[in-house]
């Protein structure tokens, strides 16, 4: 083979940062494909909404007149049972992430759970809603309430929390582990002192990647029987009932019927007064601001976290 | 196994004990089912919890009548919704659960066929055609206009429907095809309205066919087209007057509210239901139904008084039925 001229290596160079470039630009172009996307979407929703998006639409509960309708029963439907399901999923999950990465004998059972949990976030939500439906709301007995919801988008999400904790404890480097181990401390201590501590902000991108899911689930929820029209709030605790001399209890809240963001979103785009799609616009935009603004929490926090981290 | 279903039952108790004891005190007034009678539900309820100054709290579902039905039968809800009569099945069901219920027609509904308004060659049609146009046969034969009637032009035929879960298809075919979800199945076919009223709104050679309020909210955009009374043999606009004077057939049908007997000994349903009845007529046109005749509504006010359970359509959806004839039934009740 003939040793290459000079000419012929700077073909191949200039080839080969052709094709650097041309991927380069493709990447971009993807990249500016979805954010295009998101930011239309976004902006088209705000267009068309904006005549609604006053103080008055969240402080009106909806109504059949579409200019007086508000979103009152229905955001604070979501932050409620997106409560509940933070608080059954949190620490079920990650307890769950910790036990399978730092605990579990590495066996065949471990194989098979860890293959169902991955199986489990792929299962589509509706089946996370017929089951809620037998188990929460019939076998338990909780009834067409919040705590029904939350606990079933937290069994919807928890895979994600899971796989979200295992990944973020795997990225902590072995030696921490050893260290700690090294100088005698049990393995609940290196777990408490070290590994939760540092896996903190990856178990926490999870929860909120989760919980985002979560807040535009529409159909376990239609399943397990939220309402459309619900012209009234859950019970404050300890405030009056009506009945004369009681007052709500802590958690009567959870037992309460409710709806949610995007059960409100889907009924207005389905009446024939076509007022009602500003309403739906407006209503899509603020769940955008709420996803939104989860996720900025999360960053903020996974921020702050990764400054305390020292090594 | 034995064990397992034991710690479930004492969570069950466990969740009760915690949670339920104080919920059940609310006065709530249960509702769920057909998305037909929603919208006038809903203002019903939306009114009522204003007068009361929200001392009682109604909540409104849609689970669609069947979904509503099984709810009510499984003594979950004190009303369901309902835009067809209870079924034989259903009325198994609510026996076997010992739910006795009062049937209250609250309105009219008149399935519309809309056509498109630039279009200019439909001024009315006959069942017999629509029939043609929808039955099960007519699936990849009729595409054009003049296959149906040849005086129409050599234009392909878009068709637009409701899907096969609602209770509009369920009544479309019985009342044109002459069985009850029969219907050819390529056309274009949604559960939401608004699609069916963008589709038709776009499209020269569309029909399509849906809930009056439908129409009523988008006549600029839409034309109702006129069917041809089979009686009479005067074609008929879709209009609430006429769907009241009871020319406009056979595409009109009462809708319901079944109230559960042993919820009206709860003053808060029994007020609702009374509220229900006093301003039907007024809501029902506001959201765009046919208000029935307020003797209708007078005598579904003494039926709750006097506990006259049951249905008078003994199980079986009817075509083209009237008031009159719903009115003598319940006399005969």
């Amino acid at each position: 083979m003939n040793p290459m001229t000079t000419e012929q290596i700077r073909a191949l160079i200039a080839r080969g940062k052709l094709k650097d470039t041309v991927f380069q630009a493709l990447g971009i172009i993807c990249l500016a494909v979805g954010l295009l996307v998101i930011f239309l979407l976004v902006g088209d929703m705000l267009i068309r909404g904006m005549a609604r998006l006053n103080l008055e639409f969240f402080t009106e509960f909806a109504s059949r007149r579409a200019a007086q309708s508000g979103i009152l029963s229905a955001w604070v439907g979501t932050l409620l049972v997106m409560l509940v399901t933070a608080l059954a999923a949190v620490p079920l999950g990650v307890a769950a992430g910790i036990y399978l990465e730092e605990y579990a004998k590495r066996n065949w059972v471990t194989d098979i759970i860890e293959i169902n949990i991955t199986n489990l976030a792929a299962v589509p939500s509706i089946v996370y809603g017929l089951l809620a439906l037998g188990i929460f709301v019939y076998t338990f007995g909780f009834g067409q309430s919040i705590l029904s919801a939350g606990l079933t988008l937290a069994l919807l999400i928890l895979p994600i929390v899971i796989v979200a904790t295992r990944e973020a404890i795997r990225a902590i480097p072995a030696m921490i582990r050893e260290g700690s181990m090294a100088v005698g401390a049990t393995r609940w201590q290196t777990c408490r002192y070290h590994i939760i501590p540092y896996a903190m902000p990856g178990i926490l991108t999870g929860v909120i990647i989760g919980l985002a899911r979560a807040i535009g689930e529409t159909a376990p929820i239609i399943t397990i029987g939220a309402l459309t029209f619900i012209a009234f709030l859950p019970p404050v605790p300890f405030a009056p009932t009506g009945v004369e001399g009681v007052s709500a209890g802590l958690f009567d809240w959870v037992m309460s019927p409710f709806t949610v963001m995007p059960i409100q979103i889907f009924n207005w785009t389905s009446r024939p007064d076509p007022a009602f799609e500003v309403n739906a616009a407006a209503a899509g935009f603020v769940l955008m601001g709420m996803v939104l603004s989860m996720n900025a929490v999360a960053i903020w926090l996974r921020y702050r976290m990764r400054k305390n981290i020292k090594w | 196994m034995f064990k397992q279903s034991k710690l479930v039952s004492a969570l069950a108790v466990a969740g009760v004990a915690l949670f339920g004891a104080t919920a059940a005190q609310a006065q709530i007034v249960k509702i769920d089912g057909s998305s037909t009678v929603y919208p006038i539900t809903e203002a019903v309820a939306e009114d009522f919890q204003k007068a009361k100054k929200n001392a009682i709290k109604v909540t409104v579902g849609i689970s669609g009548t069947g979904g509503g039905f099984k709810k009510f039968c499984r003594d979950e809800t004190d009303i369901s919704n309902a835009s067809r009569p209870i079924t034989a099945k259903e009325m198994e069901d609510c026996k076997a659960a010992g739910v006795e219920y009062v049937e209250m027609p609250v309105a009219y509904d008149a399935l519309t066929v809309v056509i498109n308004p630039k279009n200019a060659f439909l001024k009315q049609a006959t069942v017999e055609e629509l029939k043609k146009l929808w039955e099960p046969a007519a699936q990849g034969t009729i595409t054009k206009w003049n296959q149906v009637n040849p005086a129409w032009p050599d234009a392909p035929v878009k068709l637009f429907g409701a899907g096969a879960d609602s209770g509009t298809f369920e009544y479309f075919t019985e009342a044109i095809v002459g069985k009850a979800k029969s219907s050819r199945g390529d056309y274009t076919a949604s559960e939401d309205d608004n699609v069916l009223v963008q589709g038709v709104s776009r499209d020269v050679n569309a029909i399509g066919y849906f809930g009056y309020a439908y129409y009523a909210e988008n006549m600029s955009r839409l034309k109702g087209l006129p069917i041809v009374n089979p009686k009479t043999g005067k074609a008929v606009e879709p209009s609430g007057a006429n769907v009241e004077n009871g020319t406009y057939v056979p595409l009109s049908r009462p809708i319901f509210v079944y109230v559960k007997l042993k919820s009206l000994d709860k003053p808060e349903v029994r007020e609702f239901v009374e509220f229900y009845m006093k301003n039907a007529d007024k809501l029902v046109r506001e959201v765009k139904y046919v208000p029935l005749p307020k003797a209708i509504y007078d005598g579904n006010l003494k039926h709750a008084k006097d506990k006259k359970i049951g249905t008078v359509f003994g199980g079986k959806n009817e075509v083209g039925i009237t008031v009159d004839e719903i009115m003598k039934r319940e006399a005969k009740m």
